[in-house]
Formats: C-alpha cells, structure tokens, sequence
C-alpha cells in the first residue's frame, strides 16, 4: 500500500469517529476534574491519565482509594472492570496478527470501548487492505479525545472550592454508567443482586463487599437470563 | 491520600489496565475464551458500579441511613431516575449535585 493509501486511511479512521468524540471528549472532562475531587494531587491524576488510560477504572480506584480501600482490593476491582477488555482485545486480536510487537502493544494500550467497536465493524463490512492504517486512526482521534479534555478536567477541577463536595460527581458518573448497562431485566436484576449483597456486606474489612457483590450480581444475571427468556427492551 | 499510596496505586492499574487489553492481542494470541465466562461478562458493568457506590451512597458511618442526615441517598436515587429516562452522564451528574446541595441547604436551614 502506498503512502498516499495509508494517509487516506488513518483520515478515513479519525473521521468515522466524529460522532462520538463529543461524548468522549465530556467523559475525559468529568473524569479528569472528578479524580482530582477525589483527592488526587494534579501531578497524580495527569500521570494516571496517562498511563492508565481508562476512566471507569480510574474513577472506581479513587472513589475505593478514598474509602481507605487496600490496594490489593483496588486492584482486583479494576481487573473486573476492565474484563471487557480482554472480551475486546480476544475479538480484534486476529486483524493486528503479524504486526510488530511494539505496534500491537501500542494498540493494546490505547485500546477503547469506542475505537473497538468502531474499528471492528469496519473490519466486517470493508475488505482487508487498509485496516491498520484506519485502526491508527480510530485510536489516534479516540485517545487524544479523552486525554486532553482529562488532563483540562484536572485543572479545572482543582480550581473548585470544597464546599461544592465535587467528589460525589464520581459516585454520579459511576451511576450514570451503570444504569447505561442495564439494559434488559436479566441486568437490572445484576445490578439490584450486586447493590443488596454490597451493602449486606459492607460490615466486612478491605471491602472485600464489593467482590461480593460484583460475583453475586453476575449470578444474578446469569441465572435470571435462564429463567426469563423473554427480556424487555434490548 | 497518601504520596507512595498513590504512586503504587498509578504502577499497578498500569499493568492491570495494560495486561487486560493487550491479554490476547500481545500475550496471548491463540486463545478463545468458554462461552459461558463471556455471557456472563456482559453483566459486569452493571454489577461492579452498583456494588462500589450503593455502601457510599447509602450507609453513614456503617449503617444503613435514608434520612435528613443522609441527603446523598435522596440525591442518588434522584440521579438514577435522571439517569434511567435521559441515558445522559452529564444530564445525571447535574441532577444529582443540584438535588445533593437543595437537599442541604434545605434540611441545614
């Protein structure tokens, strides 16, 4: 493929992703102003940003880290929150075979739920040559449209005084997701299981209620997928 | 929050964050996961961040507290109502600051 190809392609990339950098670009916001709410210094939440490079994770690691939650506990909580990933990383794994190391780590790192799903129907309704070039494209739009408007979060939330108790905005956002994921009856009931057994436990040391809950509420959903087949509103 | 608590959290979501996405893409790229472990991922979201604010939102100083002294709990029912009818983060994220502040200022005096 010639430069010219590839140019054509990254551009193809970044331009199918303009319907959704809006709402990647006020999600990066929320989650940069929020982190330092929750008591990061700005060094700290630019860093994780950076590095970490996925909000959800980052969100619920603050909001534990501030309940005194170890670190280990921390920890497990991301891993779960980010098992789609590995959902994500298996399903796109076999378009990046052949690539160099570095490059499919590179794609690893910035992979996201949005330059998945963007990038993976392209693979399946457009044929082979050209998909490297708009998958680069994809994350590069995707990953500047969530760092820049985070690491602006950071510093205007630090402009904010602490009366307006900012840091529940990150309990908020975390709500507004998991309502987002309710989808169906099976995981409204995932959600109620997982909140129940959650407070049921939250008696017990290094919130470990939170594993609790989060095993129960996908039980719940597994079990109640069996016995209502026929789910509302998908 | 403490400084070192803070740096060694940033160094473990790195790997965490990193290992999960480059899992089969790096690591391991020639396997496929059982069915059933990827039906019931799909319940993960929901479950994980319902079970990581409900002890924030709802219990005070380890009980269970719903009242006046609590307006968080008011407010974080409202927002899932705003969130549930609008699908809208920064829509719930303004309920739920906007009730939060109402409800103080109205149960303080």
């Amino acid at each position: 493929m010639s430069n010219s190809d590839s140019l054509r392609h990254f551009l193809a990339g970044c331009k199918a992703c303009l319907p959704v950098l809006p709402g990647v670009m006020s999600f990066g916001l929320i989650c940069g102003a929020a982190m330092v709410a929750g008591g990061l210094s700005k060094t700290a939440a630019v860093a994780m940003t950076l590095f970490v490079f996925a909000g959800t994770m980052q969100l619920a690691a603050v909001q534990l880290a501030a309940t005194g939650a170890p670190l280990v506990v921390i920890a497990l909580a991301g891993a779960i929150i980010n098992l789609r990933f590995a959902m994500f990383s298996l399903s796109i794994a076999p378009h990046f075979q052949g690539l160099p190391a570095r490059l499919r780590a590179l794609f690893a790192y910035a992979l996201s739920d949005n330059g998945y799903a963007q990038s993976i129907t392209h693979f399946t309704l457009h044929p082979a040559p050209g998909h490297i070039p708009y998958h680069a494209g994809v994350t590069f739009a995707i990953w500047s449209a969530w760092t820049v408007p985070a690491i602006a979060g950071v510093f205007v939330g630090a402009a904010f005084p602490r009366e307006w108790q900012l840091e529940f905005t990150v309990s908020l956002t975390l709500l507004a997701l998991g309502v987002a994921n309710m989808r169906d009856r099976a995981s409204a009931l995932a959600a109620l299981a997982a909140g129940v057994t959650a407070l049921l436990a939250a008696g017990l040391p290094y919130r470990i209620g939170l594993i609790l809950g989060a095993f129960a509420g996908v039980a719940a959903g597994i079990l109640a997928e069996r016995w209502i087949r026929p789910s509302s509103g998908r | 929050m403490d400084t070192t608590f803070v740096w060694a959290l940033i160094a473990v979501l790195t790997v965490v964050s990193f290992v999960s996405r480059a899992s089969f893409i790096l690591l391991f790229p020639r396997v496929t996961l059982p069915r059933g472990l990827q039906r019931g991922l799909r319940f993960v979201p929901a479950a994980v961040f319902t079970a990581l604010i409900a002890p924030d939102v709802f219990l005070s100083s380890g009980a269970l507290e719903l009242g006046p002294s609590n307006p968080k709990a008011a407010a974080a029912v409202l927002a899932g109502v705003i969130a549930w009818r609008t699908r809208n983060t920064l829509a719930t994220i303004l309920a739920g600051m906007v009730a939060l502040h109402l409800l103080r200022i109205a149960l303080l005096g």
